[in-house]
């Protein structure tokens, strides 16, 4: 006798939401579960590191830079009213390390190695290489979703830092033009104003977001279907999910940090 | 009666039986039943959506049967480990419809990849040999180093059964092997398939809607009608069954 399929709890639509958390709760618990486990791939990881991290840098280069000089311009304008110009390098450097850096990274990252992986996963999906892979006694979670998660997790930080640093090359480049202020005093000044706790809110902030670009790109590439159509539509996903989660990580984030510099 | 007969001769490999599954509302597989002898090729022929595909991933563990009993090898597929069932799986090659070759690989690397994952402590020298004996079997040596996109359908096929071959699995599970290739290439799959059978003495599932694959490569034939096995035999005595839905089947691929 062929079994009844079972009914809806409320509606289809409702139900697949609701079915749709708990996959993506259950899919970050595997990922918690499985990081610590052995074989740890280690040569896939740094071959994803280099996916991630080197090839992104020539973008994160320009934008950073770019990002720095606009800022410095822009906020020019504004402190020169108040006769306040100086305060330029520690105005760029806050607004740089805190929120600029690790933001301006992580929505590149979400469009450029988020829609990848969520294409590249889908792909593997929809053309039954998954499937190959786990019959063929691999385990394809182990070996596509933890590497790529751990290579943006470790990957996205030292981009951040980095585009902070690049953004204040070129907030610098711009003041000196003006200024002509030295570069070391530039530094300095921009230094000075940064705290243990800017730097340590900043590093902690793009860990998870280098977190949340890797595996809501794995989700959804891992979970593709409908073809080609399917693969589209998962690299998509992934970059408007990631960027909404981003932002949302954003504010939890500094109404956090703030209440911990209050106490 | 007939397999009951045959069983009491041959060592069952594949034994599965009272087998439900469904998609939701969509009832695939209801009640099969089915035992598959060492060395034999056994081909499982029905039209599309009948379920032959659910049937051999069901048996390779990528799904969950809703009820009934997959034995392979002797072990209950659904009730096993996720560390058993890899172990299952090292003695099960599967070929893919679209061959599923890893696009980032080249062919080298496709078939190096299972064999490095699974066995370890092997020498360079090792893996190379075992590389060019298994594309050696399926007469592709000279593409060790092309890229799966260079390769035209057929080449593509047969190096996804190199790259099962090179574990030397105990059974193999094909599905539609010659769907998308030409007459001349069909052929070739056929001779190939057979010519696994013989040299690694293997068990093999074929599913196919293509008749003349079920002919050439087919040493029992299973029809698969709406769910269920509907007639078990050689590939004469199933045809030669009066069953409407048979021959129906049978007028349409031959007139085609």
């Amino acid at each position: 006798m062929t079994p009844k399929a079972k009914p809806y709890i409320f509606s289809k639509g409702i139900d697949s939401y609701f079915i749709g958390i708990y996959e993506s709760y259950v899919f970050v618990c595997r990922f918690f579960k499985q990081v610590l486990q052995r074989p740890f791939h280690f040569g896939q990881i740094i071959d994803q590191c280099y996916e991630v991290g080197l090839k992104s840098l020539p973008l994160i280069t320009l934008t950073g830079f770019v990002t720095g000089v606009v800022f410095t311009k822009q906020s020019r304008t504004s402190l020169e009213v108040f006769g306040a110009a100086s305060w330029l390098p520690a105005l760029i450097s806050i607004a740089l390390v805190r929120a600029l850096g690790p933001l301006v990274t992580a929505l590149i990252c979400a469009g450029k190695v988020g829609s990848s992986i969520g294409a590249e996963l889908g792909s593997m999906k929809v053309s039954e290489q998954i499937d190959a892979m786990e019959v063929s006694a691999i385990n394809p979670f182990k070996y596509l979703v933890v590497t790529r998660v751990t290579a943006t997790t470790l990957m996205v930080p030292i981009l951040s830092l980095y585009c902070s640093l690049v953004g204040l090359l070129g907030s610098y480049v711009n003041v000196h033009a003006n200024e002509n202020t030295s570069f070391a005093h530039f530094f300095q000044n921009g230094f000075a104003t940064i705290s243990f706790l800017d730097v340590f809110t900043a590093v902690f902030k793009s860990i998870v977001f280098g977190f949340t670009i890797g595996i809501i790109g794995c989700y959804k590439g891992y979970n593709a279907s409908q073809g080609t159509q399917g693969v589209g539509k998962a690299a998509n996903q992934a970059v408007v999910l990631t960027m909404f989660l981003v932002f949302v990580e954003e504010l939890v984030i500094v109404q956090v940090s703030n209440w911990i510099k209050f106490f | 009666m007939e397999s009951e007969q045959i069983s009491g001769e041959k060592e069952s490999v594949i034994c599965i039986s009272d087998l439900y599954k469904s998609f939701g509302d969509l009832h695939v597989l209801k009640g099969v039943n089915l035992d598959i002898y060492k060395g034999e090729n056994l081909v499982v022929l029905g039209r599309s959506g009948t379920g032959k595909s659910v049937l051999i991933n069901i048996l390779s563990g990528l799904l969950k049967p809703d009820s009934g009993t997959v034995m392979v090898l002797g072990e209950k597929v659904d009730h096993l480990t996720q560390k058993a069932l890899d172990a299952l799986r090292l003695h099960i090659g599967f070929s893919f419809q679209s061959s599923a070759l890893y696009d980032s690989m080249n062919v080298r690397q496709n078939l190096e990849f299972p064999l490095t994952m699974n066995v370890k402590n092997l020498t360079k020298m090792q893996i190379k040999e075992a590389v060019e004996e298994a594309l050696n079997a399926v007469g592709l040596i000279d593409k060790m180093n092309q890229m799966p996109s260079d390769l035209s359908g057929g080449q593509r096929k047969r190096i996804g059964i190199a790259r099962t071959l090179i574990l030397k699995p105990q059974i193999m599970l094909y599905d539609e092997p010659t769907s998308g290739l030409d007459p001349i290439t069909c052929y070739e799959i056929n001779q190939l398939i057979r010519d696994v059978q013989k040299k690694y003495n293997t068990s093999s599932i074929i599913i196919t809607h293509d008749l003349t694959c079920a002919k050439e490569t087919g040493d029992r034939i299973a029809m698969l009608f709406d769910g269920m096995f509907i007639k078990t035999g050689t590939f004469d005595e199933v045809f030669a069954d009066s069953d409407e839905r048979i021959q129906s089947f049978y007028n349409y691929n031959f007139t085609k």
